[in-house]
């Protein structure tokens, strides 16, 4: 697997929802942003966010599984886009739909369980960009792997946000919520806990 | 099926047929020459599938807001339509294979006149009027619409209600066939929503068949559908097959779904939030870069028809009754 093909394909791949939404906007491309646009452009980011985190979860089961360890190289770099997007969707919630009202946001983080929620999400993130690096790798050596379990309950509370803010139809956050449950699952299978939790099991 | 005929309605309350039909033509006539303007033209991009019907003889009604309206294409391309699925565009993509004619409505419970009347007969003898009204969903996001329909009281008082009659209650068509988001039970269907007498009876709620003069299209509730401007959108219940005149409070679909987040009233308030977001403001619907930086409006009151309506709310705890 040549990492210097790959990573670069994997880069733009991931960059990708942000060009089409910018032509989205720009009326380049169709199907435009229709009649709430900032509502489209604040949900596309939003979906990307979760799915990237996902993905970025897929990494290490898939290596596993595969046998393929060198897949590990794209778990960074998936991992940072994920948070780009975490990052992107509030802001476009804050920038276009309560356009910079910071009284109305600050009731919303403290208020409104599903961005709490969310907000939580983005926080349990924040460390885990910041140490990101081969750097901070190195110093903070095996307390860094556990560090970046964070991402597990970022990932369950990205999910809560994304169930408890629709209305009625559950269908498409429960799907998420499936194969956040498979990716934890297998990752629980595999853990020494699973040992001690279910002995001899 | 007994289907009956318009002359089957008593009519003693309203113009006779021949007055009406003659001021309709007189209205037809003087639009035709430019000296009155009645409804908008209709907008010569249907881009529906269905092809929409102009609408013959609507006068311009009472209450209409001078604010500018949404274009055509936002408000058929963007509404919650759940019988057609819970995406925006949904109702717009999926309505296509859904057959609006013929159609019949049942009229039952505490009424003298009750059956089954299709739309013409249901209307006929009440003139189309437009009313451009405010529209605000519970969702936090508002169009400006130009109805066309009658007022739901001139509709009701024909089939003289009886004492008993203190809600009106309403149910959409139950068709999956023709409307794929019933084949999955988001919520429970078919779809109902109620009215009290009073505000069934209030001057400025619509049965609506027609927007910007033209037939509705299947995505906005055709053949006929409510418009209860004080209210959240979804308390407009769309191609209505019954209307029962009943003495106990009716149920209502998003109440029966999420009791403590939607309730019977369902007014416009925006200094009670839903659970899960604000109803202080508004995003006014509109698309291109316009719409992307409009800015948000404060959320009215009864949605700025207060005038009108208050007066049935007065005592009554909006809070506990939301
Ligand atoms: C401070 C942090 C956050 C805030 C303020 C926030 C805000 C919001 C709001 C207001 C909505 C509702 C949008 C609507 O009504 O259409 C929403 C939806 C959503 N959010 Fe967030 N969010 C945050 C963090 C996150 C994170 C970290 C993720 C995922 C990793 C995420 C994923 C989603 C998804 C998938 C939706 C549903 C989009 C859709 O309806 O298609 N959010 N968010």
């Amino acid at each position: 697997m040549n990492t210097r093909v790959y990573k670069p394909l994997l880069f733009a791949a991931c960059l990708a929802p942000v060009i089409w939404l910018v032509l989205r906007i720009a009326g380049v491309l169709q199907p435009g942003l229709g009649a709430n646009p900032a509502e489209e452009i604040q949900d596309e980011l939003g979906v990307w966010a979760l799915r990237l985190l996902l993905a970025t979860l897929c990494v290490t089961p898939a290596a596993r599984l595969l046998k393929k360890p060198r897949l590990y190289r794209f778990r960074r770099m998936l991992g940072l886009y994920a948070f780009f997007y975490c990052m992107l969707h509030p802001l476009a919630y804050f920038l276009l739909d309560l356009q910079l009202d910071f009284a109305h946001l600050g009731e919303d983080l403290l208020a409104r369980t599903f961005i709490t929620v969310g907000m939580g999400a983005v926080l349990l993130l924040i460390p885990l960009a910041i140490t990101s690096t081969r750097g901070w790798q190195r110093r903070l050596g095996r307390r860094w792997n556990r560090l970046h379990r964070l991402i597990y309950p970022a990932a369950v509370l990205a999910c809560w946000h994304f169930y408890w803010q629709v209305k009625a139809d559950t269908a498409e956050p429960l799907l998420y919520c499936a194969i956040l449950a498979l990716l934890l699952g297998i990752r629980f299978w595999w853990s020494p806990l699973r040992g001690r939790l279910f002995r001899g099991g | 099926m007994l289907i009956r005929k318009p002359a089957d309605i008593p009519t003693s309350e309203i113009t006779s047929e021949s007055t009406y039909l003659n001021r309709r033509s007189v209205i037809a006539g003087l639009a035709a020459t430019g000296l009155v303007g009645t409804s908008r033209a209709a907008p010569d991009h249907l881009e529906t599938g269905t092809a929409q019907k102009e609408l013959p003889g609507v006068t311009s009604g009472p209450f209409s807001t001078d604010e500018p309206p949404n274009s055509y294409e936002d408000i058929t391309t963007y509404n919650n339509y759940y019988e057609f699925g819970t995406g925006k565009d949904d109702p717009h993509r999926n309505s296509g294979a859904f057959r609006p004619e013929p159609w019949t409505v049942r009229v039952e419970g505490e009424a003298e006149v009750t059956g089954e009347f299709d739309v013409e007969g249901l209307l006929s003898g009440v003139g189309l009027e437009e009313r451009v009204y405010r529209m605000r969903c519970v969702e936090a996001w508002s169009m400006i619409i130009p109805w066309v329909g009658v007022p739901l009281g001139e509709v009701l008082k024909r089939f003289r209600p009886t004492s008993r009659a203190k809600y009106v209650a309403f149910q959409t068509v139950f068709r999956p066939d023709e409307m794929p988001g019933q084949r999955r039970r988001v919520l429970r269907w078919p779809y109902v929503e109620g009215l009290t007498m009073e505000e069934a009876t209030n001057p400025l709620t619509l049965l609506a068949v027609g927007v910007y003069g033209v037939t509705l299209p299947n995505q906005n509730g055709a053949p006929l559908r409510l418009i209860v401007p004080w209210k959240y959108g979804f308390k407009g219940i769309k191609s209505i097959v019954s209307i029962r005149l009943q003495e106990s409070p009716p149920s209502t679909s998003w109440n029966i779904a999420a009791p403590r987040e939607y309730g019977f009233y369902a007014n416009v308030n925006p200094e009670v939030d839903h659970p899960r977001w604000s109803q202080a403001t508004e995003r006014r619907i509109g698309s291109g870069f316009s719409g992307l930086f409009a800015r948000r409006i404060p959320t009215q009151m009864f949605n700025g028809y207060g005038e009108q309506v208050a007066q049935l709310y007065s005592g009554l705890d909006l809070r506990r009754n939301y």
